[in-house]
């Protein structure tokens, strides 16, 4: 009866402890759960994939390392899309965290596909006027980027001989832990009539559904389970695949630990009122 | 290749100033043949000319948008227009050539229900003031975070611990911030009567000015000016997980026997309330971040939802005159709350006759 | 007397001019708003120097009291040997000032946004306990979203991803805009009375 009365106040290093091991678990020998493909990613994907080769992409990376689990993977799953289906991508962030992150991608993933840069990936670095900076790409991208990341010219580089603003890109995919992809609505759909896609946090996606329903979005990919699923669609299974066995077995770990705390809590309850 | 053209007719095609703009900008709006049938031409091209001159083709659009805005106009000269869209094989060119003439707006029409319901809230609160002075009590119903208080108060004094008060993590132009600091003043004249020392980290530097002069102030006010520590208020860092961890920090060191979370918070509202939770402290938490709610009222043992965090300094004061702004916040609520009422009524049968309301 | 009228009648005329330039779309009203954040902007750098004056005084204060002298050192050496390499050796990529970022405020960031995982844990289990039908639906309700957003809850029964995005699109919808409607009227009202100096608890009085 005792062990019942302790179910109710288990010392809570013992669950950081049986969380620590069950989240580690999955990370080195995945589980392989199985992921599921909402329609948000899906309408995503799908617009990715029907593009023609050559078309433009333009990532960017408007999160800094406190959301690095959830947004990384979804940049990097995007990237690597982008980039199989012979599609070119500029990188670019409007975060100054963001600009390490964003160069950790340049750097490894067109080696992947044999890509050369200035002409089928480009990466322009941080600008920190963000109103003025998306306003200025539907006018003149190198005008707003005079040199890329590396202090190349914009104007050398052969990805924009036919790529000047808006006009020749087809989606924006803004990936950010904050209010942003708000603002490429605004500016960049409001005025150029942009198609736009965003990657979120899961906190912050049930706040941007409203955005996808009246096509504003033409996709959006919420949290660690969107990365994920976008990987599944990509079939590359990376860091989120592996993430989500890990934030399953958390979930159900944390309902088994409320069933038990209720468990004790019911004993406990019983015991004063006799 | 042969191309088939068709003419839109001049209905399809309008051409007008923007409205409500600084000047300088013509908005160019256009229907889409019925020929098109997903909406989404392969180009759009836009052509404008002044008086005298030839068209020039000043914009090409590839997108399902149906306007486009020109800026960069002059103000009062003349412009004209026409456009062509091309779909597969086909050619459509607008018949007629459209003209308007940017202008400078010196009033926003489509602002004005906001500037009605402005008045009219202010009209309430001058009402309900006029009231209160009258010697009208008007009733506050309990709100068992702010009652709290004192208690919470009461037990730092007791167990001789200080009191930590978190102002939120934004800035001074948040409201939830300047709410916060209203609040403030009243627990530091509390505290001062107790003699109880109250510690305020601050992430804005802004914020941290403010507050040291509203504690400064609540002293002197309560009479007890030499209690005042400078070392109590101060700024830490502007990161939000290092101000995190700080906070937790000065938790776990000086132990305080309360804690105030008040104003606007973000991810680490849990880490914050969860830390104070294990030093045993009471926790009165106060936030209009909806989604960091659950987490405080998980984590603490008060928590102030949305709007009481804006009644607080009425509450604890009891000063008619800021009671009576509560009132005037309780019929406007009611006001939108009857709307919501009746739009649902309507929208049951398909009509929706108090959009005009919201700008719809 | 003039310590309480002159910020309270700065407070009223700004309040009172920003109010009316939101409805005026001219281009002297964008430009008179436009300086206005300027100057908002200007003040915020300056009050950051004092901010960072206060941080080191408080800490300097506490080596001299010997009080958690090992934490208030490492402070006072991080802020001025951050600040010396980033002046010396630049802050570009590749630097050590830039190394100094992503090999230790990215991952101590990073942590701590981790930590929430634990507290969740433990203040899930603490806290969701039946006590009576409300708490019980809540309870239930949370259980059926962490599992509808895993894959197992595919697995378990195709409804329950569904119902899991029912319970998170209405009835959680409808509360957050409750409380939304609320909130926005709380922060009329108070800037209201901020203006019109109904409110001076800000000034501290």
């Amino acid at each position: 009866m005792k062990f019942l009365e302790y179910l109710a106040k288990i010392d809570r290093r013992i669950i950081y402890l049986i969380l620590v091991i069950s989240i580690i678990i999955p990370l080195i020998k995945p589980l392989n759960l199985p992921v599921g493909t909402s329609h948000p990613v899906k309408s995503l994907f799908d617009f990715i994939e029907k593009q023609p080769e050559g078309a433009v992409i333009l990532l960017s990376v408007d999160y800094d390392a406190s959301v690095y689990p959830e947004c990384h993977p979804m940049a990097r799953a995007i990237a690597r899309h982008v980039l199989s289906k012979n599609l070119r991508l500029i990188c670019l962030t409007l975060n100054p965290a963001g600009t390490g992150l964003a160069l950790e991608i340049i750097t490894q993933i067109p080696n992947e596909y044999n890509k050369k840069y200035g002409e089928d990936y480009v990466f322009l670095g941080f600008r920190p006027d963000i109103t003025a900076t998306i306003l200025g790409l539907g006018e003149d991208i190198r005008k707003i980027f005079p040199y890329d990341y590396f202090g190349n010219k914009t104007d050398t580089l052969k990805i924009f001989k036919d790529v000047k603003n808006y006009d020749n890109i087809a989606l924006v995919v803004s990936i950010s832990g904050s209010a942003l992809p708000v603002s490429w609505i605004y500016l960049a759909r409001g005025r150029y009539g942009q198609d736009i896609a965003a990657g979120v946090t899961a906190v912050m996606a049930a706040d941007y559904y409203p955005y996808l329903r009246t096509g504003q979005f033409v996709g959006l990919l919420g949290g660690m389970k969107g990365a994920a699923e976008y990987e599944k669609l990509i079939n590359k299974k990376e860091l989120a695949t592996s993430g989500m066995d890990a934030i399953s077995i958390s979930h159900i770990l944390i309902i088994i630990f409320v069933i038990i705390g209720n468990i004790g809590y019911i004993f406990v309850l019983k015991r004063r009122k006799k | 290749m042969k191309f088939l053209i068709y003419f839109l007719f001049l209905w399809n095609f309008k051409v007008y100033d923007t409205p409500y703009d600084a000047g300088g900008e013509i908005t160019i709006e256009w229907e889409w043949p019925t020929q098109i049938k997903d909406k989404r031409a392969d180009s759009v091209i836009i052509w404008r000319k002044k008086e005298g001159e030839e068209f020039k083709k000043i914009k090409k659009l590839v997108t399902i948008q149906n306007f486009y805005k020109d800026s960069g106009l002059k103000n009062n000269e003349k412009y004209f227009y026409k456009i062509t869209i091309y779909y597969k094989d086909k050619i459509f060119e607008s018949e007629k050539i459209l003209f308007a003439i940017p202008k400078e707006q010196y009033f926003h029409l489509g602002r004005l229900n906001i500037m009605i319901g402005a008045f009219l809230f202010v009209g309430f609160i001058l009402f309900f003031i006029s009231r209160a002075k009258r010697g009208i009590s008007l009733f506050l119903r309990k709100i068992p975070g702010l009652d709290a208080v004192e208690e919470a108060i009461g037990r730092a004094t007791e167990m001789g611990r200080p009191i930590l008060y978190i102002p939120g993590l934004s800035g001074v132009s948040d409201v939830a911030t300047i709410a916060s600091l209203n609040i403030l003043s009243h627990v530091v004249k509390k505290a001062a009567s107790y003699e109880t020392s109250i510690i305020v980290p601050n992430r804005d530097p802004v914020v941290y000015l403010i507050a040291r002069e509203v504690v400064k102030e609540a002293l002197s006010l309560a009479g007890r000016p030499d209690l005042f520590d400078p070392d109590s208020v101060y700024y830490v860092t502007d990161s939000q997980f290092g101000y995190a961890s700080a906070v937790c920090g000065i938790m776990v060191r000086e132990k305080p026997a309360t804690n105030f979370f008040l104003g606007m918070f973000w991810a680490e509202s849990l880490i914050l309330a969860e830390t104070g939770a294990t030093t045993g402290a009471i926790q009165i938490a106060g936030t209009d971040a909806v989604t960091q709610l659950p987490f405080f009222i998980t984590a603490c043992d008060y928590t102030l939802i949305g709007e009481e965090l804006y009644a607080a300094s009425a509450y604890l004061s009891r000063e008619p005159v800021l009671v009576s702004t509560i009132r005037a916040q309780d019929m406007m609520k009611a006001i939108i709350w009857i709307i919501i009422f009746l739009s649902g009524i309507f929208g049951i049968f398909g009509k929706m006759p108090f959009n005009f309301i919201f700008g719809g | 007397m003039l310590q309480k009228q002159v910020p309270m009648f700065i407070c009223f005329l700004m309040g009172l001019l920003l109010f009316f330039q939101f409805y005026i779309p001219a281009s002297w009203s964008q430009n008179f708003y436009n300086t206005i954040l300027r100057w908002i902007l200007g003040i915020s750098s300056f009050a950051i120097v004092l901010g960072v004056v206060s941080l080191i005084r408080h800490h300097l204060r506490k080596i001299r009291k010997k009080e958690d002298l090992p934490y208030s050192i490492t402070l006072i050496f991080s802020i001025f040997a951050t600040t010396l390499i980033g002046f010396i050796g630049g802050i570009k990529s590749g630097t050590l000032f830039d190394k100094i970022f992503n090999y230790i405020q990215i991952p101590l960031q990073s942590s701590m946004f981790a930590i929430l995982a634990f507290y969740m844990a433990s203040a899930a289990y603490r806290a969701f306990r039946a006590r009576n039908v409300e708490a019980t639906l809540l309870l239930l309700s949370a259980f059926v979203v962490m599992i509808g957003v895993i894959g197992i809850g595919d697995l378990i029964h195709p409804f329950v991803p569904s119902f899991a995005q029912w319970i998170l699109d209405v009835p959680n919808l409808a509360a957050k805009r409750g409380i939304a409607i609320g909130v926005g009227l709380g922060i009329i009202a108070t800037s209201i009375k901020i203006i019109l100096g109904i409110e001076r608890n800000w000034l501290g009085r």
